[in-house]
């Protein structure tokens, strides 16, 4: 499948009782191509989300991954696929070292999870600390998870999700939470990877310097709809994402 | 049983004994209904599930006799005088479970769940004791009610004329109930609470009294339903546990926190009992198992409830597991040394008691690698220790098999019996599961009981002769000290293996676990099973000490000391079972002389549930835990 998208929805549609909350959605996502999928709140990016994660169901539609079709897989196995995840709100194992939580992602990854006899602690660690060095937290390895500062969960999270050699990262407002510098410091560092592996990367984002500063491609959902998508440049022209956005800043040089 | 049962044959006979079949079932609904409706309401509110209710069933019982007596001598025994003592002896109990829920359980509503379970566990304790003291230890024979002696004939069938206001009383109270949460001010607050507790905090309602109140309502019906199967079932010491496993199936059934699912499952379940004593009557409690586990694999959260919320109550966490360090392995090294010479230092009885520490220790720390790390509190972990030992005895009486054969055989037949159980289980999680694991637990328990012809039933399988080579005390408690080290040591090694990990990851976010690739449910179903096997391992090795099994091997109270010895040992360190297995044994030993023992450990678990949340392997740890390189990182 190369050169082809590395992730791809048709037509997804979910409704809660009579909220339409997301209505025919399609996207592609290149391999090394950032894709920010912005929008209101309520816009219908969350549900979107878990639907490509497999965390919930849809209605109507269909997801491939690497040209394989997952509509109804378990995350678990949506992951075994080849696609790394993020939360909103960060998902680590508060009880286990930074090294651990990666360790742990690298044994299943290799399907060592019915493992008795060997130790955890000793698999792979080379392997745990050089992912740890390439998000820049290495110095932390040994740290119980559960005493990290909330910027350097999120890097744990990433470090994690690149575990098993993701052909997809999708990251549900990545920078949420963290420091304007930081914010830059995580997308940079994304972005960066994202085109040393060729990596598709799929996020949602409420600030728009990091969505702008970073996107190769924006789309823009709106009460369930996909309404505009196109380069950073081309949206921020759009007449109908300006009126959606009224009121809140799009332009990073302000208004 | 002799009317015919073809439908050709359908005469008045056969159509009244039907009739009364029905009616018996919807008679026997009643108390469980109302014992199930109170347990419901109050984890509905509160989140604690109150395994002291059937403690006040069992009071409500005991009080409705002495006040019948009582008013029966001050008023006469008219219908006033009886029925007044009845609704009494109810109003009593329900400030009994206010004063329970004031003094006890709201210094712990934020700790952990297995606190609260534990908790109610030590009331449990003190109010056996207290109605030993209080009634004595024979069981009491009812008072009749007043013109409701004999029997009514329904088609030319009797029924007991008492069982007609049993029937009546389900219904009414449910009616009553209703009006209480539609109609007022309390019931609004009481249903709010229930889908939404935080929110109704946050609109400035005083919980504390709400909580208090709900207690008292919740005690009350428990009391009411204790009262008024008095002229049919008397009271005895043993209804607390008895109505306590059918009220967890009906409440399961149900749906948590739902009284009209608590009334169905009532019904349904009285049904079954009433009919299953006439079809299978050795078999009526695995029925109700059966329909237990068919409603929950089609509705995990029973017949009208609702999924549980997660995330209420503070997380406890865990340290990270370090590597052991050398002053530590060096410490482990002396304490077993220790023990292996402890044949030149202890007499018979110091022996007996430390191969029964040994032996709990293993069984404790399979329990505790399924409630630390695993997350999972299972209330039902008996069974698999008294399967442990049941397959051993069942061995030598039917096979005549050997020690050493039966000794390797009884950890996989445990294992085969938790696979069963755990495949239901772990659908569930929280107090769900600790229920359901309860539940299946007294199955077991129940099919043992029943089934004499097989397992001897109440009188056990005697006659486990030892192998030549262990006949001596000395020689057995080598062979115990082996195992149960060995089986320690290598439930300790599991936990830091992939798979110990990979469970552990399952407890601290089901999430993450989830989107790196682990299928939670079937590493702790797994994880369960092994579990299982170990405590089997205990199981088999306990048996040949004594020589002999009881059905009292596999009984709510061995799963009920299983926690607490997990819990005394401090639930956050994998060293804590063994800590806390050495202190209950020593404790129940040294308070078993004293006359309220019960008494006096159900408040010792109380205490240190309030004052001593950590554990003695908790509190070692803070406090010595540097000198043998070890430090406390997040647990505290």
């Amino acid at each position: 499948m190369t050169g082809g998208p590395v992730l791809e929805a048709d037509g997804l549609s979910k409704s809660f009782g009579g909220v339409q909350a997301v209505r025919g959605m399609s996207l592609a996502v290149a391999p090394g191509e950032l894709v920010a999928l912005i929008g209101p709140n309520g816009a219908g990016k969350s549900t979107c989300f878990n639907m490509l994660m497999g965390q919930l169901r849809g209605d109507a539609g269909r997801v491939r991954i690497m040209g394989e079709d997952v509509t109804g897989w378990p995350p678990r196995k949506i992951w075994r696929r080849g696609v790394g995840r993020t939360f909103q709100i960060t998902q680590i194992l508060p009880s286990f070292t930074v090294r651990e939580n990666v360790q742990l992602a690298l044994l299943s990854h290799q399907g060592k999870l019915f493992d008795v006899v060997t130790r955890a602690r000793r698999a792979q660690s080379d392997v745990a600390d050089a992912l740890l060095q390439r998000v820049g937290i290495v110095g932390f390895a040994e740290r119980a998870c559960g005493l990290l500062a909330y910027g350097d969960l999120k890097r744990v999270e990433l470090a994690i999700a690149l575990a098993n050699r993701p052909k997809v990262l999708l990251m549900d407002e990545p920078t949420a939470g963290m420091a304007p510098a930081e914010r830059i410091a995580l997308m940079e560092l994304t972005a960066g990877i994202a085109k040393a592996d060729g990596v598709g990367v799929l996020f949602t984002e409420h600030d728009m310097d990091v969505v702008f500063g970073h996107a190769d491609r924006i789309m823009v959902m709106h009460r369930g709809s996909l309404i505009a998508e196109g380069t950073p440049l081309e949206v921020r022209d759009d007449p109908e994402v300006r009126a959606v956005y009224l009121g809140s800043s799009l332009d990073p040089e302000g208004p | 049983m002799g009317p015919h049962s073809s439908p050709r044959h359908l005469d008045k006979t056969t159509l009244g004994f039907f009739l009364v079949q029905v009616l018996t079932g919807l008679s026997s609904a009643a108390s469980l209904f109302l014992v199930a409706a109170g347990l419901s309401l109050i984890f509905g509110v509160t989140r604690v599930v109150n395994f002291a209710h059937g403690s006040f069933y069992m009071l409500g019982a005991y009080f409705g006799l002495t006040l019948v007596a009582l008013f029966g001598d001050w008023f006469g025994r008219g219908h006033l005088s009886f029925w007044s003592a009845i609704l009494c002896a109810a109003l009593v109990v329900g400030a009994i479970g206010a004063l329970v829920e004031m003094t006890i359980l709201r210094r712990i509503y934020r700790s952990p769940e297995l606190f609260q379970l534990v908790a109610t566990f030590g009331v449990i304790l003190v109010i056996q004791d207290l109605a030993l003291w209080g009634w004595g230890p024979e069981d009491k024979l009812g008072p009749r009610a007043p013109d409701l002696r004999g029997a009514v004939f329904i088609l030319g069938q009797p029924l007991p004329r008492y069982d007609l206001v049993l029937i009546a009383a389900g219904p009414v109270v449910l009616g009553l109930l209703w009006l209480l949460l539609n109609r007022t001010r309390f019931g609004i607050l009481v249903r709010a609470a229930t889908i939404d507790r935080e929110m109704v905090g946050a609109l400035g309602v005083n919980q504390a009294w709400l909580f208090t109140g709900v207690f008292f309502l919740g005690s009350f019906l428990a009391g009411l339903g204790g009262a008024l199967q008095l002229p049919k079932g008397g009271a005895d010491l043993l209804m607390d546990f008895t109505v306590l496993a059918g009220a967890f199936v009906v409440v399961v059934v149900g749906g948590m926190g739902s009284i009209t699912g608590a009334f169905l499952a009532a019904v349904l379940i009285g049904q079954l009992q009433a009919w299953g004593v006439l079809l299978l009557p050795q078999s009526t409690l695995v029925m109700m198992f059966l329909v237990m586990a068919v409603v929950l694999v089609v509705r995990p959260f029973g017949l009208l409830g609702r999924p549980e919320l997660v995330g209420h109550g503070r997380q406890m966490l865990d340290d990270p597991l370090r590597p052991t360090s050398w002053r530590f392995k060096g410490l482990v090294l002396l304490l077993v040394l220790g023990l292996a010479a402890a044949p030149l230092y202890l007499g018979t009885y110091g022996l007996v008691l430390l191969i029964d520490i040994l032996i709990l220790a293993l069984f404790a720390t399979a329990l505790h690698a399924i409630i630390g790390p695993g997350g999972l509190v299972s209330f039902g972990h008996a069974a698999f220790f008294g399967g442990g030992a049941y397959a051993a005895a069942l061995l030598v009486k039917y096979a005549g098999t050997p020690m050493a054969l039966n000794l390797v055989l009884a950890p996989p037949a445990a294992a085969l019996l938790a696979i069963v159980i755990g495949w239901f289980c772990v659908r569930l999680s929280g107090v769900y599961f600790a229920m359901l694991t309860l539940a299946f637990a007294q199955i077991v328990w129940s099919v043992v009981f029943q089934w004499g012809e097989v397992t001897g039933g109440d009188d056990g399988i005697l006659g486990l002769w030892r192998a030549p080579w262990v006949r001596g005390r000395i020689a057995y408690y080598y062979l115990v000290l082996g195992c149960c080290v060995a089986g320690i040591l290598a439930l300790r090694h599991g936990l830091s293996s992939p798979f110990g990990y990979a469970l552990r990851a399952g407890r601290d976010s089901p999430l993450r676990a989830e989107a790196i690739g682990i299928d939670v449910r079937r590493q702790q179903w797994a994880a369960f099973t092994l579990s299982g096997a170990f405590a089997g391992l205990a199981g088999g090795l306990y048996a040949y000490s004594k020589g002999s099994v009881f059905p009292n091997e596999m009984a709510i109270v061995r799963s009920f000391d299983g926690i607490i010895m997990v819990f005394f040992g401090g639930v956050q360190h994998l060293s804590g079972p063994l800590a806390g297995a050495a202190a209950l044994t020593w404790l129940k030993d040294s308070l078993l002389r004293l006359e309220m023992w019960r008494l006096l450990l159900g408040l010792a678990v109380i205490a240190i549930v309030i004052l001593f949340p950590q554990g003695i392997a908790g509190f070692l740890k803070q406090r010595f835990g540097r000198f043998v390189g070890i430090r406390s990182e997040l647990s505290s």
